[in-house]
């Protein structure tokens, strides 16, 4: 059984100028030891779906489900919520400096969250726990840096210490929100390693939500595409990189700089992405998508199982065979070319 | 494709002064960029690639006269432009202009988007009335904007278009030289694509040359001819693109093209992966000689005594050069290698590091 199971969850926010409908059915599971990837653009939803799942999208409506080691966390009393969050469920987020208190010492803050979770734990046995666990993650002379203040660290040691404290009561499920983006190159690869080691030494299931294919293609097992506030596809990693169906997939791909290639242009995707307030109808990508026909336009496809794969799924009226998908895009384009 | 050179730097040093705290008294200086030379020439891009701290961004703003330099020289179009007042430096201005990252921060929110890409005429007093209107109006449609908006405030418009707006600007005098401030960073992959073939198309129409500053190795390898890598203020590794990606030399470049995150899960499990150890150690006290060497997988004792210079390594062509005695040749497995320091000189402490824009001294106008 999956350890997170999310099913058709909706969250919804009221604005001035109508409702901002965030997340729409979003239905995704982790299993055990796993890691999944949630990639999307800005406001695509992905931070969203996993905050309102932990309680934290404030002043939003959310609906469905989230079956968390079978029990729903939407249902969950407030104080009991509180007790899986930090415990069983951590989160890191992407800017270590404003998840880090800067008044207090490392030291008190990860002892801070260990003795709200375990209050008989003494302040000796805390303070070790918080030695081991920066040294766990790489921090250099733990002992001694246990008692800097945050802006004493670097950004890649503030991510490792953010992860430090959130490794620090061994959870069942890590939720990183772009963890590295604010990172450099050489500092994110050290923070990508850090968490791999945590998960194989510990079977962590890591939710890694991130708009960086790149990063994906490092460390995900399996990957959700977003759009628009919804899952547009979902597969294990290999397929998705070399066997997507849907247009959007295809198209983020492609507009990447292709490392070692030939310095051609670019093939980007062309629009904006739309408004959450008024979405378009049908299918929520056509507006942009190279490939639109009539259908498309009226219907939203529904997220469904393709290739013949038992978990590949996408959401595309395109047909759902590898060589129908072919024919149809190529008579679709008639001879234009895509971007 | 490129012609004669355009831009000359010098052995250019910039150091900005520490805010001195009551503990650390003196005369400390942050070593943001010390003795760079680089040439650009007319036409060609040239990317400046590093990490954070490394100087990239404060070469720039020495290169267009933004700040001053410590010492060194900087040559535009021919003329020495280093000791020039800032009344003199107009023309400069004209001819050399920025594009920054943050499409949000670099317009202000309360003047609309004709006023805001009119303001170089009006600085420079070019053009006034319907004549400003009409070259803001070919100027939006020549970035892929509506001309229709130009009485649109910057609220109204998508990241990308802020972004176009700010290339609008950029180019409302007509410059020799932009230097793009990582243009894309801020911006979603499918955006940042459109950004990307937009400043592609405005340079070949209109003979542009572009520094190009990005930290994302991949997108400075997509629109660089040549690129240079810096690590704490110094120019490690410099030359073609193709040749510098696919024959790295210095241990650092090395480093820093593994480290790329890879869209390709099969390509990314097959490389090597070089995990550099500790951070990149202050620049108020940069290691001595070598600046890599308290972190390079290949330090030896030479590295600590002798500055290495940038120059062809194992037979590279003259225009590729690299800063290192111990150059990492084809094929070499840099995973394996293991350096012949002891345990102090390696691991450097990171200590707290002043930026710029905390050490008091402003960009000049």
């Amino acid at each position: 059984m999956a350890l997170l199971e999310v099913k058709d969850l909706h969250v919804s926010f009221n604005t001035d100028d109508g409702a901002v409908r965030a997340a729409r059915g979003v239905s995704f599971s982790v299993d055990r030891g796993q890691t999944l990837g949630i990639v999307g653009e800005s406001g695509s939803g992905k931070s969203v779906s996993t905050q309102s799942i932990v309680g934290l999208a404030r002043g939003g409506s959310v609906t469905g489900e989230a079956i968390f080691d079978g029990r729903d966390l939407l249902t969950m009393h407030r104080d009991e919520l509180q007790k899986v969050r930090g415990a069983q469920i951590a989160m890191i987020f992407q800017d270590p400096l404003s998840s880090l208190h800067p008044f207090y010492r490392v030291d008190w803050q990860i002892c801070e969250m260990i003795r709200a979770h375990e209050p008989r734990t003494d302040a000796k046995a805390a303070r070790a726990r918080a030695i081991d666990l920066l040294k766990l993650v790489g921090i250099p002379q733990a002992e001694r840096r246990v008692d800097d203040f945050p802006h004493q660290f670097s950004g890649g040691m503030r991510q490792r210490a953010m992860i430090a404290m959130a490794m620090a009561l061994n959870p069942a499920l890590l939720i990183a929100d772009e963890p590295t983006t604010a990172l450099d190159v050489t500092v994110q690869a050290q923070v990508l390693r850090v968490i791999e080691r945590l998960q194989n030494e510990f079977g962590t299931a890591v939710i890694l939500i991130t708009h960086d294919l790149g990063v994906v293609a490092e460390i995900a097992d399996d990957v959700v595409v977003m759009y628009a506030g919804a899952v547009v596809e979902t597969a294990d990693r290999d397929e998705l990189f070399y066997r997507n169906h849907h247009p959007y997939t295809e198209g983020l791909l492609r507009s990447l700089p292709a490392y070692g290639g030939e310095r051609a242009r670019l093939i980007p995707i062309t629009g904006q992405p739309p408004s959450l307030i008024k979405l378009p109808t049908g299918c929520k990508f056509h507006p942009r998508c190279p490939y639109a026909f009539d259908r498309c336009r009226a219907e939203e496809p529904p997220l469904a199982l393709v290739y013949g794969s038992s978990s590949h799924r996408s959401s595309c009226w395109l047909p759902h065979t590898v060589e129908g998908r072919e024919s149809t895009r190529a008579q679709l384009l008639g001879g234009r070319t895509v971007g | 494709m490129s012609g004669d050179v355009i831009v000359r730097a010098t052995d250019v040093v910039k150091h900005f002064p520490v805010q001195s705290s009551s503990l650390r008294r003196g005369r400390e200086v942050v070593h943001a960029v010390d003795t760079v030379s680089l040439e650009v020439r007319r036409g060609e891009t040239v990317g400046l690639v590093g990490e954070t701290g490394c100087g990239k961004s404060t070469l720039a703003r020495c290169l267009a006269r933004l700040l001053d330099l410590t010492s060194g020289r900087v040559e535009f179009d021919g003329h020495d432009i280093t000791k020039l007042k800032p009344r003199d430096l107009g023309k400069v201005r004209r001819e050399m202009q920025m594009i920054f990252q943050d499409p949000y921060g670099s317009l202000n929110p309360k003047r609309r988007v004709g006023s805001i890409i009119g303001d170089p005429f009006a600085v420079h007093n070019v053009a006034s009335g319907q004549d400003r209107r009409r070259q803001v109006q070919e100027l939006m449609e020549l970035v892929g904007l509506n001309p229709e908006h130009y009485n649109r405030f910057p609220a109204e418009f998508s990241g990308g278009q802020r972004q176009r707006i700010g290339v609008a600007r950029a180019l409302a005098l007509k410059p020799k030289v932009v230097i793009c401030d990582e243009p894309v960073s801020a911006l979603d992959v499918s955006i940042q694509a459109q950004v990307l073939n937009l400043l592609a198309d405005l340079q070949q129409h209109l003979n542009l040359t572009y520094i190009f500053i990005a930290h994302d190795l991949s997108v400075v390898r997509h629109v660089s001819d040549r690129v240079m890598l810096m690590y704490l203020g110094k120019i490690v590794e410099g030359g073609p693109s193709e040749e510098v990606y696919q024959r790295a030399r210095h241990p650092y470049s090395n480093a820093l093209l593994s480290a790329i995150p890879l869209p390709d899960p099969r390509a990314a499990q097959e490389r090597p992966r070089i995990v550099l150890v500790g951070d990149v150690p202050s620049p108020i006290d940069p290691p001595r000689a070598c600046r890599f060497h308290p972190r390079c997988p290949k330090a030896q004792g030479r590295c600590v005594e002798e500055e290495p210079v940038l120059e062809p390594r194992l037979g590279d062509p003259t225009t590729h050069v690299a800063a290192c005695h111990f150059p990492v040749a084809e094929g070499e497995d840099l995973t394996m290698a293991r350096p012949t320091l002891s345990e102090e000189e390696r691991i450097v402490e990171p200590t707290m590091v002043a930026t710029p824009g905390e050490s008091g001294e402003k960009e000049l106008p």
